[in-house]
């Protein structure tokens, strides 16, 4: 028994260090089964289904179920992910920007590893007003540069948003596109020229 | 029923194109399908799987020379009528719950003698590369039209899958995050044009399983819920999910018994 229930001691002592209080576990038949009933499919392994700390409290709870110490541990450990552009500078290409937020592909195994990940933003969002396609998984984000204006913070908060979404709202559905690194840095800044350019179709 | 079905199929797909690329936003690509539904009427292109799937059930076949009539789905040999309805459920010969398609891969193997791997060998069919599960599936489904699901759930095997199935619906895995909830534990909302049914409710379990399997219009093929299972999963960035896996039978454990009460009209037509 002692041998048996070492490894989950350790893991545990090891989350502590960012999670103190609440065991990041999904119950562990769920996730052996998981590993029992798939099989790793082209750039899709199986280390895909081994969960993160994230993953796996934002599977036990959702943001409106997470207890307070939780979502306040994800929070700070999730902040301290973001890095923002080794240049300083935040805002890239809006045209290339609009053809990311277009994209659906990458990262499935149907997918071609060698072309650029998408980030597939209107699956959930709407953003320029032309396009009429959007989902309504998350907020609309039409004017989003018009509404706000380019101060410093308004920047760094729009890229913590899309670098680690789950530093401003734990167990987040919004996918953490930079710290998992589904899109690179380039990506990012066009990203948010299309959020904030004046002449990007978002603020028309 | 005068206008060849190949014409009026591509009248509607391109109608459909149309509202969706042209409508207001409002006008979802729901109402399109609907249209399209009625206008095919009873002329339900699935049809085709279902005949297949009829005349393989009934021609001996196999090492042991042997139809299909014999196999048990749940409701004793051979009864095929009402058996989809009550399915996934334990079954004492295989001591495993099973879903519809892992059951006739049951039958085939022991009394047709086909080996497993060669009546997989085209799990999901694909343009003139047939599948006989798809076929036989669609059969057996039909049978099911009108009924009500009601699952046995007397088993404890019944009740470990159900509850396996919902916890591998809030499973957030892979480089994105997902899981099936993040995208079905909603009300009321849509991926680009297309709404999504909340998987976790009554209302919206139904809307979905009482359709599925289906022809799909996109593809021009009939596909099973072992097929939608997996294919939610390659959108979700995880590994293949594997056929009739536990996770497989889980997750429909989990959505029929959430689907219960309601009325079958399988194979239905989707996107």
């Amino acid at each position: 028994m002692i041998s048996l229930r070492l490894p989950g001691v350790l893991a545990a002592s090891l989350l502590a260090v960012s999670l103190p209080l609440y065991a990041a576990e999904t119950a562990p038949d769920a996730a052996a089964a998981m590993q029992r009933s798939f099989e790793a499919k082209k750039q899709a392994g199986m280390d895909r289904l081994q969960q993160d700390e994230v993953q796996a409290l934002c599977t036990r709870y959702t943001t409106a179920t997470l207890p307070a110490e939780a979502a306040s541990s994800i929070q700070q450990a999730s902040l301290a992910t973001v890095k923002p552009p080794s240049d300083g500078q935040y805002l890239g290409d809006y045209k290339a920007g609009e053809q990311i937020a277009q994209t659906g592909t990458g990262l499935q195994s149907s997918d071609d590893p060698a072309k650029p990940n998408g980030g597939n933003c209107y699956a959930c969002h709407q953003l320029a007003a032309s396009e009429l396609a959007y989902g309504t998984l998350g907020p609309s984000l039409q004017h989003y540069g018009k509404l706000r204006g380019q101060s410093p913070e308004m920047l760094a908060l729009a890229w913590r948003k899309l670098y680690n979404a789950q530093a401003d709202v734990p167990c987040s559905n919004m996918p953490r596109f930079g710290h998992q690194k589904i899109l690179t840095e380039q990506q990012l800044k066009d990203l948010m020229a299309f959020l904030f350019d004046p002449a990007s179709p978002v603020n028309q | 029923m005068n206008t060849p079905r190949a014409t009026r199929r591509a009248l509607l797909v391109g109608s459909l194109l149309l509202l969706a690329g042209a409508a207001q936003a409002e006008t979802s690509t729901q109402d399109a399908i609907a249209e399209y539904r009625e206008m095919f009427g009873d002329d339900n292109p699935a049809e085709l799987w279902q005949s297949r799937g009829e005349a393989l059930w009934h021609t001996a076949r196999g090492p042991k020379q042997a139809n299909l009539t014999a196999c048990d789905l749940g409701l004793g040999p051979g009864v095929i009528e009402g058996a989809y309805a009550q399915l996934p459920r334990w079954f004492d010969d295989t001591q495993q719950v099973q879903d519809l398609e892992t059951r006739l891969v049951s039958c085939v193997t022991t009394l047709q003698g086909i080996p497993r791997e060669e009546f997989l060998k085209v799990k999901f069919g694909d343009g003139e590369k047939k599948s006989e599960l798809e076929a036989l599936t669609a059969y057996v489904v039909a049978a099911s039209r009108g009924k009500p699901i009601a699952l046995p759930m007397q088993h404890p095997a019944e009740q470990a899958a159900y509850a396996l199935g919902k916890a591998a619906f809030s499973y957030r895995a892979g480089p994105h995050d997902f899981a099936c909830a993040t995208c079905h534990g909603d009300a009321g909302k849509r991926i680009r044009l297309q709404e999504l049914p909340q998987l976790t409710t009554a209302a919206g379990a139904r809307e979905a399983y009482t359709y599925w399997p289906a022809y799909r219009i996109s593809q021009g093929e009939l596909r099973t819920m072992e097929w939608r299972l997996q294919d939610c999963f390659r959108q979700q960035r995880l590994p293949q999910l594997k056929f009739g896996s536990e996770v497989a039978i889980g997750l429909t454990m989990f959505l029929a018994k959430n689907a219960e009460g309601g009325t079958l009209a399988a194979p239905g037509i989707k996107r």
